[in-house]
C-alpha cells in the first residue's frame, strides 16, 4: 500500500460537483504531477461535507485546512504554496475555522458542525465512496460480520426494536416492528426493499448518504435480509440522481467481488444480492405501495393498505421496505447496541435525524441533529441565521405533505412527535427557510401545483380536491378571492384529508391548513384587502418610484427588461404600470433604494 | 395517440431495441428499465418505438402507453438537443426560480415542455435535483448552473446557439 503524506479530500457530492469539483480534482492532479508531489499527496473524491453554501469544498489533511469557494485558479497556488511550500493558503480557508491566534480550529469546534452528530452522514466527506478498502477500515461490513456469526434472526429484529428507530422517511413508523411483521410473514420468497425515491423538493439527505457512503446502505440491507429471511434486495433511486446512481453501481460490484453480496457470506450459507430499479420521475412512487407497483414495472398507482407490503410487497411476496437513513442508522446500532442508540434524542424519537438546510438561510448544506434539538439550533446555531439581515417567518419541512412552523414555534423540539402536534411533519428532511419576502399564500400555492401535477388520478379527493383547492388559491393570490374561499378551503382540505387513498393525498393539503394555521392575516389581506403583505403576489402588487428619492440616475430605465421606466437624467423617473411586468430588476438596481413595492 | 404516422423505424434502431429488450427479458418488471435505455438510445418513445417493445414483450400496447405517460421522465416526442431544466423545488422556488424560468421562456421563445423548431432546445420546469445549495438552479444537458439571476439567463442561452 502506498503512503502519502498529505491527503486532499475534494468533496463530491452533487453541490460541489455542479460547481466544478470534478475539474478541480484533475487540475489537482495535473499540479501534483508537474511538482512530482503525485506520489507523495493523494488526492480523493469523497462524499458531502455538508456545507455546501461554501462549494466547492476542500480539506487538507493532515492540517485540516478547510478551504471553501474554490475555484481552478486556486489550485496551482494550493498546491505549490500548501503542499510543496508548506504554507496554507489563509485566503481560501473557511473564517470559521481560523482561530483567534490564527492556528486552525477543528472542524468540530465551527458553529456549522459544533452541533451536529454525524451517525448516519459520518462516512460522508471522509471517504473515497468508490473505494470499499476505506469503508471496510472504518469497521465498514463488521456489522454484517456480527449478525451473520454471532446474531440469530431474532436478535437482530430484537435489536432494532430495543434501539427505538422508526422510519426516517417520513412515516416514523418503528423500523423493527415492520422487520417483525415481516418475519412473521410466511412465503417462500421474500424481498428487502429501499426507498431512495427521494422526491420531497429540497431534500437531498438520501443522495448524499447514497453518494458518500454507498456502502453502509448495502451492508445495512443485506442485515436486513438475514433479519426476515430474504435474499434479493431491490433499491427503487430516482433517475434525476446519477451520481448517486454510478457510486451504488460500483459499490454493489466492489461488494459483491469482496464476496460480502452474494452467495454464502461469511460461509454462513447466506445468500443475498441487490438490484437498482431506477424511477422515472414520479412523486407518487415515494409512497411504498406505488414504489412496489413500480418495480413491478406498472405506472406507479398506490393500492389501498391492508395488505401490507410485510404480508403482500413486491411480486405479491412479504416485503419489507424502509428508507436509506434508515438503513443507514442500522450498521452502527449493530456495532454499538440498541442501548447506545437509544440514548440519543427524544422520549420517542431516538437517534439523530439528516436535515438539507435550505432556501434563505446562510449555511445551505446537510446537516445531522439529535432527535429534540430545536428549530432555532438548526436555524440560528447551525444555519447562521438568515442572509441580508432579513427576518425569519417560517420554516417548512416535509416538503409538500408538510407545514410551515412560524417565528412563534421555532424552539419547538425536532421529532415526530413535536413537528405533527404542530401541524407540520417530519418528513424525510428539507428544511426551507422563509423570510420576510415570502408569501406564505403562495408558498401554499406552490406546494399545491406540485401536488396537483403529481397526483396519479387514481382517487378523486386527491385527482379532484386538490384542483379545486388550487383554482381557489389562484383565486386569491390573483386578487379575486372571496369571502367564503378561505372556509371552502378547509373544508376541501379536511375531505382530502379523510377520504384521499394514500399518503400523498392525505397529506396534500397539510401546506395549506398550516399556512392558514398561522398565517390567516396572510390569506384575509389578499381576499379582504387585495392585498399581498410580503409583495410577491404579481396581481397584487405596484412597483412604483419614490418621488424623494430618485436621483434620476436612468440605471432602472437601462436595467428594465421591458422599458417600462422612462424619465430625463437628473428627474424623477416614472414606472408605466401598463407596462411593467413586476420582475423586481429595478428595486435590486437602484442605488438610492427609491423604487418600492405597494 | 397522435403519433400514428409516425415514419417507420430502419432496422439498424430495431436491431438495437431487440438487444436492449433481449438483454432485459424473462425477469419480472422490467419494462421500465427497458423503456429507459431504449429513451437513451432512440432520445424519445414515439408509437412505433412503443409497439415494438409491446410485440417483443408480448404485453399490450396500452399497458406500454399507459406506463410511457404516467412517468415524466418518458417522452413521446423529440427533445430537443440541449434540454434547458429549471429547478423548480422549494428551495430554489423561494430562492425566486420562476424568475429565471419565465427569462428563459422569453429567451427561447417556448413554453415549459415545448422544445424549439430547429431542435435545438427543449424547456422543462424540473423537479428539484438537489442542488439546493446553489439555489437557483438550472441544468443544461449535464452541465448545472447556480446562483443565477433573470440576468444571467441570456449568457447561458448565447453558450449554447
Amino acid at each position: 500500500m502506498e503512503f502519502y503524506r498529505s491527503h486532499v479530500l475534494v468533496c463530491g457530492g452533487t453541490g460541489c460537483t455542479s460547481s466544478g469539483a470534478n475539474k478541480i480534482v484533475k487540475v489537482f492532479e495535473e499540479e501534483l504531477l508537474k511538482h512530482g508531489l503525485n506520489k507523495e499527496v493523494q488526492v480523493v473524491k469523497t462524499g458531502c461535507f455538508g456545507l455546501c453554501a461554501l462549494g466547492p469544498i476542500i480539506i487538507v489533511y493532515p492540517e485540516g485546512s478547510f478551504y471553501s469557494l474554490v475555484q481552478l485558479e486556486d489550485v496551482p497556488e494550493i498546491v505549490e504554496e500548501h503542499l510543496l511550500k508548506g504554507r496554507i493558503v489563509k485566503r481560501l480557508l473557511y473564517a470559521e475555522t481560523i482561530a483567534e491566534d490564527n492556528t486552525i480550529r477543528s472542524l468540530n469546534e465551527v458553529d456549522f458542525y459544533k452541533k451536529q452528530l454525524r451517525i448516519v452522514l459520518r462516512n460522508c466527506g471522509v471517504i473515497d465512496p468508490e473505494n470499499i478498502d476505506e469503508y471496510i477500515a472504518l469497521d465498514g461490513y463488521k456489522a454484517l460480520g456480527k449478525v451473520l456469526t454471532e446474531m440469530t434472526r431474532e436478535e437482530v429484529i430484537d435489536e432494532i426494536k430495543r434501539s427505538g428507530l422508526r422510519g426516517r422517511g417520513g412515516g416514523g413508523f418503528p423500523t423493527g416492528l415492520k422487520w417483525q411483521f415481516t418475519y412473521n410473514s410466511q412465503g417462500d420468497q421474500k424481498y428487502v426493499a429501499c426507498n431512495a425515491d427521494e422526491g420531497d423538493p429540497g431534500a437531498f439527505m438520501d443522495r448524499s448518504v447514497l453518494e458518500g457512503d454507498p456502502h453502509a446502505l448495502i451492508e445495512a440491507m443485506a442485515i436486513g435480509g438475514y433479519a426476515v429471511g430474504a435474499n434479493k434486495g431491490f433499491v427503487y433511486v430516482r433517475a434525476e440522481y446519477p451520481i448517486a446512481v454510478k457510486r451504488l453501481e460500483i459499490a454493489i460490484d466492489q461488494a459483491r467481488e469482496y464476496g460480502l453480496l452474494g452467495e454464502n457470506i461469511f460461509e454462513t450459507g447466506f445468500d443475498f444480492d441487490i438490484e437498482i430499479r431506477l424511477g422515472a420521475g414520479a412523486f407518487v412512487c415515494g409512497e411504498e405501495t406505488a414504489l412496489i407497483t413500480s418495480i413491478e414495472g406498472n405506472r406507479g398507482e398506490p393500492r389501498p393498505r391492508p395488505p401490507f407490503p410485510a404480508v403482500k410487497g413486491l411480486f405479491g411476496k412479504p416485503t419489507v421496505l424502509n428508507n436509506v437513513e434508515t438503513y443507514a442508522s442500522i450498521p452502527q446500532i449493530i456495532l454499538n447496541g440498541a442501548d447506545w442508540f437509544a440514548s440519543i434524542g427524544t422520549e420517542k424519537s431516538k437517534g439523530t435525524k439528516v436535515f438539507a438546510v435550505g432556501g434563505k438561510i446562510n449555511n445551505t448544506g446537510l446537516v445531522e441533529v439529535p432527535m429534540g434539538t430545536t428549530l432555532r439550533e438548526v436555524i440560528y446555531e447551525i444555519g447562521g441565521g438568515i442572509p441580508d439581515g432579513k427576518k425569519f417567518k417560517a420554516a417548512q419541512t416535509g416538503g409538500p405533505s408538510g407545514g410551515c412552523i412560524p417565528n412563534e414555534l421555532i424552539d419547538t423540539p425536532i421529532d415526530f412527535d413535536s413537528l405533527t402536534a404542530i401541524g407540520s411533519m417530519m418528513g424525510s428532511g428539507g428544511l426551507i427557510v422563509m423570510d420576510e419576502d415570502n408569501c406564505m399564500v403562495d408558498i401554499a400555492k406552490f406546494f399545491l401545483e406540485f401536488t396537483v401535477e403529481e397526483s396519479c388520478g387514481k382517487c378523486p379527493p386527491c385527482r379532484i380536491g386538490t384542483k379545486r383547492m388550487l383554482e381557489i388559491l389562484d383565486r386569491i393570490t390573483e386578487g379575486k378571492g372571496e369571502a367564503k374561499d378561505i372556509q371552502k378551503l378547509e373544508s376541501l382540505a379536511e375531505t382530502i384529508k379523510s377520504a384521499a387513498l394514500c399518503g400523498l393525498g392525505q397529506t396534500a393539503p397539510n401546506p395549506v391548513l398550516s399556512t392558514l394555521r398561522y398565517f390567516r392575516h396572510e390569506y384575509e389581506a389578499h381576499v379582504n384587502e387585495k392585498r399581498c403583505p410580503a409583495g410577491t403576489c404579481k396581481s397584487l402588487l405596484q412597483i412604483v418610484i419614490d418621488e424623494v428619492g430618485c436621483r434620476g440616475c436612468t440605471l432602472c430605465t437601462k436595467h428594465c427588461p421591458v422599458n417600462a421606466i422612462s424619465g430625463e437624467r437628473k428627474q424623477m423617473h416614472i414606472i408605466d404600470q401598463e407596462k411593467c411586468i413586476k420582475c423586481g430588476v429595478c428595486i435590486d438596481k437602484c442605488p438610492f433604494k427609491a423604487i418600492v413595492k405597494r | 395517440m397522435s403519433q400514428c404516422c409516425a415514419s417507420e423505424l430502419n432496422q439498424e434502431a430495431k436491431d438495437k431495441i431487440y438487444e436492449i429488450i433481449a438483454a432485459h427479458k424473462d425477469k419480472p418488471g422490467l419494462l421500465i428499465p427497458i423503456l429507459h435505455e431504449v429513451q437513451e438510445f432512440y432520445g424519445y418513445l414515439p408509437f412505433e418505438v412503443q409497439k415494438l417493445i409491446a410485440e417483443e414483450l408480448n404485453i399490450p400496447l396500452a399497458d406500454i402507453y399507459g406506463v410511457v405517460t404516467f412517468y415524466s421522465r418518458f417522452s413521446l416526442t423529440p427533445v430537443g438537443k440541449y434540454k434547458v431544466g429549471v429547478c423548480m423545488g422549494t428551495a430554489c422556488y423561494v430562492k425566486g426560480s420562476d424568475k429565471v424560468l419565465e427569462e428563459f421562456k422569453k429567451q427561447l421563445g417556448l413554453e415549459v415542455g415545448e422544445t424549439s423548431e430547429d431542435g435545438m432546445f427543449s424547456l422543462e420546469a424540473t423537479r428539484c435535483i438537489g442542488a439546493c445549495g446553489l439555489a437557483p438552479v438550472i441544468t443544461v444537458n449535464e452541465d448545472v448552473y447556480g446562483k443565477l439571476f433573470a440576468e444571467d439567463v441570456k449568457d447561458i442561452v448565447e453558450k449554447y446557439k
